[in-house]
C-alpha cells in the first residue's frame, strides 16, 4: 500500500473539512463580498481590512485568539456551553469554525472582485424587466459572477487544505478528528518516516498543483477574477 | 388625471437638476439637450433608478414617488424601479450576456404577468430580429443588439417607453438601419415614449412634443412644431435651427423624381424618397436655408418660394443675424439672415414676404 490506514484517514480528515469550511464560506462570504463590492458606507473600508486580515496574520496569532474566544471564558465557549455542545477547541468542529476564518478572504476577495466586475448596468436592466434585487441577484449576479464563484471555491478549499498552524493551535493533533494531512506530514517527520512524509508530501504536491493548472490553463477567464 | 407630472430637484456636487414638467401621456417626447443638460438623469429619475431628494412623480394618475422637503406633504411613498410598469432602453443595448436572445427577451415577460399590450411575437416581428432568437448576444452586431434590447423593453407591456439615446452608440449606417423601426414603434403602437437625444437629426424625425434641457432644467417645453420655430431657442440648436413640419404627400412628379408635400398652409418640392400618394410625412426646414424677398423671384433655381408673413423678429446670438419667424398659413417657418438684410428690406411684423427655401429635408 502507498498510503497506510492512518494517511488514508488524515487525507480524508483534510477533503471533509476543507468542503465543509467551504461550503459554509459560500453561505457566508457571498453576502459579504456582495456588500463589500456594493456598499458606498464609510465602514466597508474597515470591514474589508478585518476580513483580509488572515492574509497577513501569523496563523499562530489568529489560532491563539480563536482558542481563548472558544475557551471556558471565552465568548463562543459560553456560547457553546449554555448550548450544551461543550467545548470546540480540539474538536473538528472546532476546527472548521477556525478555519472559516482563516479562508475568508479567499472565498471574499475574489468574489467581490468578480461582484465589482460585473457593474451597476446589469442590475439596473433587470429591475427595469420587474426582477427584484434579490430576483437580479440570483439570475443575472449570480450567472455573470460564476467564474468568480468557481476560482473562490477552490482557493477556499486549496487554502483550507493547506492550513497547519491554526490547526495546531486549535485542533492539536488528534487521529481522525483533527490530525490533517498538513499535521500527518509532521508527524512522519518528527517520528523520521521519512518515507511516508515523502509520499504524503508528494500527494499534496501534486494535487496544489493540480488545483492552480486547472485555475491557470483551463479557465482563463476564472484568473482575471483573482 | 392622465400625463405624466414630474417634479424633481437633485442636488449632487457641481450639478443641480430643477425641473416641473407636465407631460403628455401620448406620442414621443423628445429630451432633447447638450450633454451634462441633465436629461439622462431625468430620465433615471423618472424610472426610478436615481432617488432624488425631493421629487413627486405621477404617470396616468398613478403616484410613483412623493417625496416632498421638510415641513410640507408629501407620503414620502416611493415604488422601485421594478415595481414600475415601464420600459427602458440604454445607450449601450446591455443585454444578459448568459442568455440567447429569446432568454433576454423573456426574462422581462416572465415577470410581467397580466394583460399583454404587446405581445411577444408583434416585439420580434416589428424589430425584425425573428432570425436571431436563438443566438448569444456576443454574436450579434450592435444594431442588431440594440434593437434587441429594444424588444425587450417593449415585451413587459410597457405603459411608459424610456429610451435614453438608444443610437448614440452606434454609426450612422446602424442608426440608419434602425430609425425605420423607431418610427414603426411610433406609428403602431399606443405607448407613450419619452425619448432622450441630443441629435436634432433623431428629434425632428420621432418627437412630437420637445422638452429642450440645459443646465439641469426645462428651458422649453411644448410641442415640436411651434417650439422649434421659437426663435429664443434656435440659440440652443446653433446651426440646425429649423422647423419641421407634418404633412402629406400631394403630388409626384414622376419625371424630375419630385414630390409635393403639402402642409397646413402651402407645400413644398421635396427630392422624391418613394413615398406613396398621400402619406403622412414631415419636412424639416433649417433656418439657414430660408432667405426673404420682397418680390417673388421668378428667374432663380429655387423651386420653393412660399407667400409669408413676417412674424417676429429677434436677435440671432452672433451681432450680425437675425432670426425672423415667417407664418405660411397657419405653419410657421424660421430665418437666419443678417441684421443689415433685415434692415434693407425693412422687416416689420404683419408685412408680407416671400420666402425662399433652398433646401427641404424630407424626413419620415
Amino acid at each position: 500500500m502507498f498510503l497506510n490506514d492512518s494517511d488514508l484517514q488524515a487525507i480524508w480528515l483534510t477533503v471533509r473539512l476543507a468542503g465543509i469550511v467551504t461550503l459554509i464560506l459560500l453561505l457566508i462570504g457571498t453576502p459579504v463580498a456582495w456588500w463589500l463590492a456594493r456598499s458606498k458606507a464609510w465602514w466597508k473600508g474597515p470591514v474589508g481590512a478585518v476580513v483580509a486580515l488572515p492574509l497577513v496574520l501569523p496563523p499562530s496569532v489568529l489560532g491563539f485568539y480563536l482558542l481563548l474566544a472558544m475557551g471556558p471564558n471565552g465568548l463562543v465557549g459560553q456560547f457553546t456551553q449554555a448550548l450544551g455542545l461543550g467545548m470546540l477547541p480540539f474538536t473538528f468542529w472546532g476546527l472548521v469554525l477556525a478555519s472559516v476564518f482563516y479562508s475568508l478572504p479567499f472565498m471574499v476577495q475574489p468574489l467581490q472582485t468578480a461582484f465589482e466586475a460585473i457593474g451597476e448596468r446589469p442590475l439596473e436592466v433587470a429591475a427595469t424587466l420587474r426582477a427584484s434585487p434579490l430576483d437580479a441577484f440570483f439570475t443575472v449576479a449570480v450567472p455573470l459572477a460564476l467564474p468568480g464563484f468557481l476560482t473562490a471555491s477552490i482557493l477556499t478549499f486549496a487554502h483550507t487544505v493547506g492550513e497547519f498552524g491554526v490547526v495546531l493551535m486549535i485542533g492539536g493533533n488528534i487521529a481522525g478528528v483533527t490530525r490533517v494531512a498538513s499535521v500527518q506530514i509532521y508527524d512522519h517527520v518528527e517520528a523520521m518516516e521519512y518515507l511516508q512524509a515523502h509520499r504524503l508530501s508528494a500527494v499534496m504536491l501534486i494535487f496544489s498543483f493540480l488545483v492552480l493548472l486547472a485555475l491557470y490553463a483551463w479557465r482563463p477567464q476564472a484568473r482575471k477574477a483573482l | 388625471m392622465s400625463g405624466i407630472q414630474a417634479r424633481f430637484r437633485l442636488d449632487w456636487s457641481g450639478f443641480v437638476l430643477d425641473v416641473d414638467l407636465d407631460l403628455p401621456a401620448r406620442g414621443v417626447t423628445a429630451l432633447f439637450g447638450h450633454s451634462g443638460s441633465g436629461k439622462t438623469t431625468l430620465l433615471r429619475c423618472i424610472a426610478g433608478l436615481e432617488r432624488p431628494a425631493i421629487g413627486r412623480l405621477t404617470v396616468d394618475g398613478a403616484v410613483w414617488q412623493d417625496d416632498e422637503p421638510k415641513g410640507q406633504r408629501g407620503s414620502g411613498h416611493w415604488l422601485p424601479t421594478h415595481q414600475r410598469p415601464l420600459g427602458y432602453v440604454f445607450q449601450e443595448a446591455s443585454l444578459f450576456p448568459h442568455l440567447t436572445v429569446m432568454g433576454n427577451l423573456q426574462y422581462g415577460l416572465k415577470r410581467s404577468p397580466g394583460a399583454a399590450r404587446v405581445s411577444l411575437d408583434q416585439a420580434i416581428e416589428m424589430l425584425g430580429i425573428g432570425h436571431l432568437l436563438d443566438r448569444k448576444p456576443a454574436h450579434l452586431s450592435g444594431g442588431e443588439r440594440q434593437r434587441v434590447s429594444m424588444a425587450r423593453a417593449l415585451a413587459v407591456s410597457p405603459r411608459l417607453l424610456l429610451m435614453d439615446e438608444p443610437l448614440a452608440a452606434l454609426d450612422l449606417k446602424r442608426k440608419q438601419e434602425i430609425l425605420p423601426y423607431l418610427e414603426r414603434l411610433h406609428r403602431e403602437l399606443d405607448i407613450p415614449v419619452l425619448y432622450v437625444s441630443h441629435s436634432p437629426d433623431e428629434v425632428a424625425r420621432l418627437a412630437d412634443h420637445i422638452v429642450v434641457m440645459a443646465e439641469g432644467r426645462a428651458v422649453a417645453v411644448g410641442p415640436l412644431t411651434d417650439t422649434l420655430a421659437r426663435l429664443d431657442l434656435p440659440i440652443q440648436l446653433g446651426e440646425d435651427a429649423g422647423v419641421v413640419l407634418q404633412g402629406s404627400v400631394a403630388e409626384r412628379d414622376e419625371r424630375w423624381h419630385l414630390t409635393r408635400v403639402a402642409f397646413d398652409g402651402g407645400s413644398v418640392w421635396v427630392r422624391d424618397g418613394g413615398q406613396r400618394q398621400a402619406q403622412a410625412v414631415r419636412v424639416r426646414i433649417l433656418a439657414r436655408d430660408v432667405s426673404i424677398a420682397l418680390q417673388p423671384v421668378s428667374a432663380s433655381s429655387i423651386q420653393n418660394c412660399l407667400s409669408a408673413v413676417v412674424d417676429e423678429i429677434a436677435d440671432d446670438l452672433h451681432p450680425a443675424l437675425s432670426l425672423v419667424r415667417l407664418k405660411v398659413g397657419n405653419s410657421p417657418i424660421t430665418a437666419r439672415l443678417t441684421r443689415r438684410s433685415a434692415a434693407a428690406l425693412a422687416l416689420a411684423p404683419g408685412q408680407p414676404v416671400w420666402a425662399q427655401i433652398k433646401a427641404v429635408a424630407l424626413i419620415g
